[in-house]
């Protein structure tokens, strides 16, 4: 019977039962659209996985289960490399049961949808350069959650690839490698869509997130810190979110290249030190929203590059070696509504024009005044000194940083612009800090 | 030795009545004093105090001594005629005039840090940074002007060259550096830099002040020969080596030219 006229002789039972009124109570009516759903009818068993229990090895209970299965894996250690996940089913630990990689190979491959894996310790996946040996690799999957797993001593941590609408939620990373080269990513996304990253903590990798080719996903109220290269590494993944995530003390801090419409929110950049160190590095970036985020005490809190159309509104930068550096190939970018608060330098620049709109941001190195009271420095604000411009084109100069000599220099170059961009210039400064 | 107390507490006791002085330790007093109840983090307040203390405490110490030798030429002839070795003489009025400066120095910082002092945590290396800092630039900069007034009777021509010795050290030093940066652009001038800046003692003080402030800015190739330098034993040796080579090769100098002068 084809399912078309299986559909018509369901229809023609129910019509028959409601007619004659011999339903009366809802338990009846229960067993009914039991009958009418059967392919919706799911009895999922649970497989339990334990030194004392019926299945030994994870795998011997991948091989039994169907879609839907769950799989119960009770407290120990187990020496299974190459785990696939080929069926729908759900891993959960129980009392973080240890699954390690004996520094050799990878733990877990993950090739189907609907795929949740819980409560874990992944620890010592080997390093190697040909297969990317990853704790938990996804590869072309949907609807996949990876949530409260830890991970130790990993190559890369979570791999997913060619996947969209998977979630990785309360997950620790850490890694002890000391060589970029030997070190791989915490989460890495290549070729994703819709993804959601969400209060993960990772130590000690490559890059804590990587992010490539990935569309419409979010990275939220993560803490990225001490990794070797970038806290979050960003590239060409348009129209994504990272919002309220905490990046400190990695070895470059944060990159974000080769994207449009990035939405950059009420993230904490500090700490990160370093001559190529960058709170916030942002290359060939249009279309973008930088909005409420602390810059505290990094080297260079933001470094613009070939970026356009970005708007820069309501951070705060607090103590930096310099606030913002802005390349010439920079334009049409707005700053508005920022605090600089006891930075070295406010803003550096390696060009004698700029075409950037500074406006209305609260300048602690403002020295002017506010006659008619209105909250707003009567005169404008040059947020580039002349010895800032000195230090763009000729590092070994910040030897000289407060010098009497070089302040004197600053006021002439102040009073009569020559060296400074002139159209780089605050006009309506701020009197008092924004809240 | 005896004499040379004797001379130095005379000196103390003449100096405190000046009222150059009291300005002096009252400049230090409001400037610390406004400075800590404006702000909450004292090691911002120390740092700030540092930037000022390394242009006035030059160009006071300086001037005071040169003038100050200049208008007790009658008392030192007077002792002269005395039997008193004149290198004694020349070390007790040196002594005399630094061991006050430092003082009101000391106390025009101390006391409001101290008064105001349970408002905020005290940062104590930065103190003791603060100090050592302060009370080099007395001893240099006085030695300096002994020198300076000795060598020289017009005393038009001595205020004139202290004054100008202090311009040299804090302002066109700098510029000279500057100019030799940026006509060596393409060489690695960090190392030399070191070098010149080891021979003015206003800007080794203040390359340690950077070095604390804006540790952030001087992340990089530049910042790192500097760190490297100056948080080594042998910098440090290096450092105070140099600040004493100012402080006694003016002095022994001077007090030659002291010697064999024919007031």
């Amino acid at each position: 019977m084809s399912n078309r006229n299986g559909i018509k002789y369901y229809l023609k039972w129910l019509f028959c039962f409601l007619s004659t009124g011999l339903i009366k109570n809802s338990a009846s009516l229960f067993l009914i659209i039991g009958f009418l759903l059967p392919g919706r009818v799911n009895f999922s068993k649970s497989l339990l996985v334990g030194s004392n229990q019926y299945f030994k090895t994870i795998k011997s209970a991948l091989s039994a289960a169907n879609n839907g299965d769950t799989i119960l894996v009770y407290t120990g250690v187990y020496n299974e490399h190459s785990l696939l996940v080929n069926k729908a089913v759900k891993i959960i630990g129980i009392e973080r049961p240890i699954l390690t990689g004996e520094n050799k190979y990878e733990i877990m491959k993950i090739k189907s949808n609907n795929v949740l894996v819980r409560g874990f310790l992944f620890k010592d996946t080997g390093l190697n350069f040909i297969y990317d040996n990853a704790a938990i690799k996804l590869d072309s999957v949907k609807y996949c959650t990876i949530e409260e797993n830890k991970f130790t001593n990993n190559f890369f941590g979570i791999y997913l690839s060619r996947s969209s609408n998977c979630v990785v939620i309360n997950n620790e990373l850490e890694a002890f490698h000391t060589k970029e080269t030997y070190s791989g990513n915490g989460i890495h996304l290549w070729q994703c869509r819709e993804m959601i990253i969400k209060n993960n903590k990772i130590k000690g990798h490559r890059d804590g997130i990587y992010f490539e080719f990935v569309k419409k996903s979010e990275i939220e109220s993560n803490i990225s810190y001490s990794n070797l290269r970038y806290g979050l590494h960003f590239m060409f993944s348009d129209s994504c979110r990272y919002f309220h995530n905490y990046f400190t003390k990695n070895g470059a801090g944060v990159a974000v290249m080769f994207t449009k419409n990035v939405d950059m929110s009420n993230n904490i950049f500090e700490y990160n030190w370093g001559g190529a160190a960058y709170g916030l590095l942002l290359k060939d970036i249009s279309d973008s929203k930088i909005v409420r985020n602390q810059f505290i005490k990094n080297t260079c809190a933001i470094y613009f590059e070939g970026c356009n159309r970005v708007t820069t509104l309501e951070n705060n930068f607090l103590e930096n070696g310099s606030a913002i550096r802005l390349m010439a190939n920079s334009m049409d970018n707005l700053f508005t509504r920022n605090n600089f608060i006891g930075n070295s330098f406010d803003v550096n620049t390696n060009s004698t024009r700029s075409y950037n709109t500074f406006e209305s941001n609260y300048w602690s190195e403002y020295k002017g005044y506010d006659l008619n009271k209105d909250g707003i420095g009567d005169i404008p604000f040059r947020p580039v000194k002349l010895f800032s411009f000195i230090i763009e084109q000729n590092r070994p100069a910040l030897i000289l940083m407060r010098s009497l000599f070089v302040d004197i220099l600053n006021v002439a170059e102040n009073i009569f612009p020559s060296l400074t961009p002139k159209t780089l210039i605050d006009s309506k400064p701020k009197m008092t800090k924004y809240l | 030795m005896n004499i040379i107390l004797k001379i130095i507490r005379y000196q103390i006791h003449d100096i405190s009545r000046s009222k150059w002085l009291v300005f002096y330790t009252l400049f230090f007093f409001l400037i610390t004093y406004g400075l800590t109840s404006f702000s909450n983090d004292q090691s911002k307040v120390i740092l700030s105090l540092l930037n000022v203390s390394l242009i006035i405490i030059p160009l006071v110490s300086i001037i005071f001594g040169t003038v100050y030798l200049y208008n007790n030429k009658d008392f030192i002839v007077l002792i002269l005629s005395q039997p008193i070795k004149r290198s004694v003489l020349y070390l007790g009025l040196y002594l005399g005039l630094v061991i006050p400066l430092s003082f009101s120095f000391v106390i025009g910082t101390l006391v409001p840090l101290i008064i105001l002092g349970n408002k905020i945590p005290v940062q104590f290396t930065l103190l003791i940074f603060l100090f050592a800092a302060g009370l080099s630039q007395t001893i240099i900069f006085v030695s300096i002007s002994f020198l300076i007034a000795t060598w020289n009777e017009n005393r038009i021509l001595g205020l004139g060259l202290s004054i100008f010795t202090w311009l040299v050290f804090s302002v066109l030093y700098d510029g000279l550096l500057l100019l030799i940066i940026n006509v060596f652009q393409s060489y690695p001038l960090e190392k030399a830099l070191i070098g010149f800046s080891i021979f003015n003692p206003v800007d080794l003080a203040r390359i340690i002040v950077i070095l604390k402030l804006d540790v952030a800015a001087l992340m990089g190739y530049t910042g790192a020969v500097f760190q490297k330098f100056f948080n080594t034993n042998l910098g440090i040796i290096i450092s105070i080596m140099c600040l004493i080579g100012w402080t006694v090769v003016p002095l022994i100098i001077g007090k030659r030219k002291f010697s064999k002068k024919d007031f």
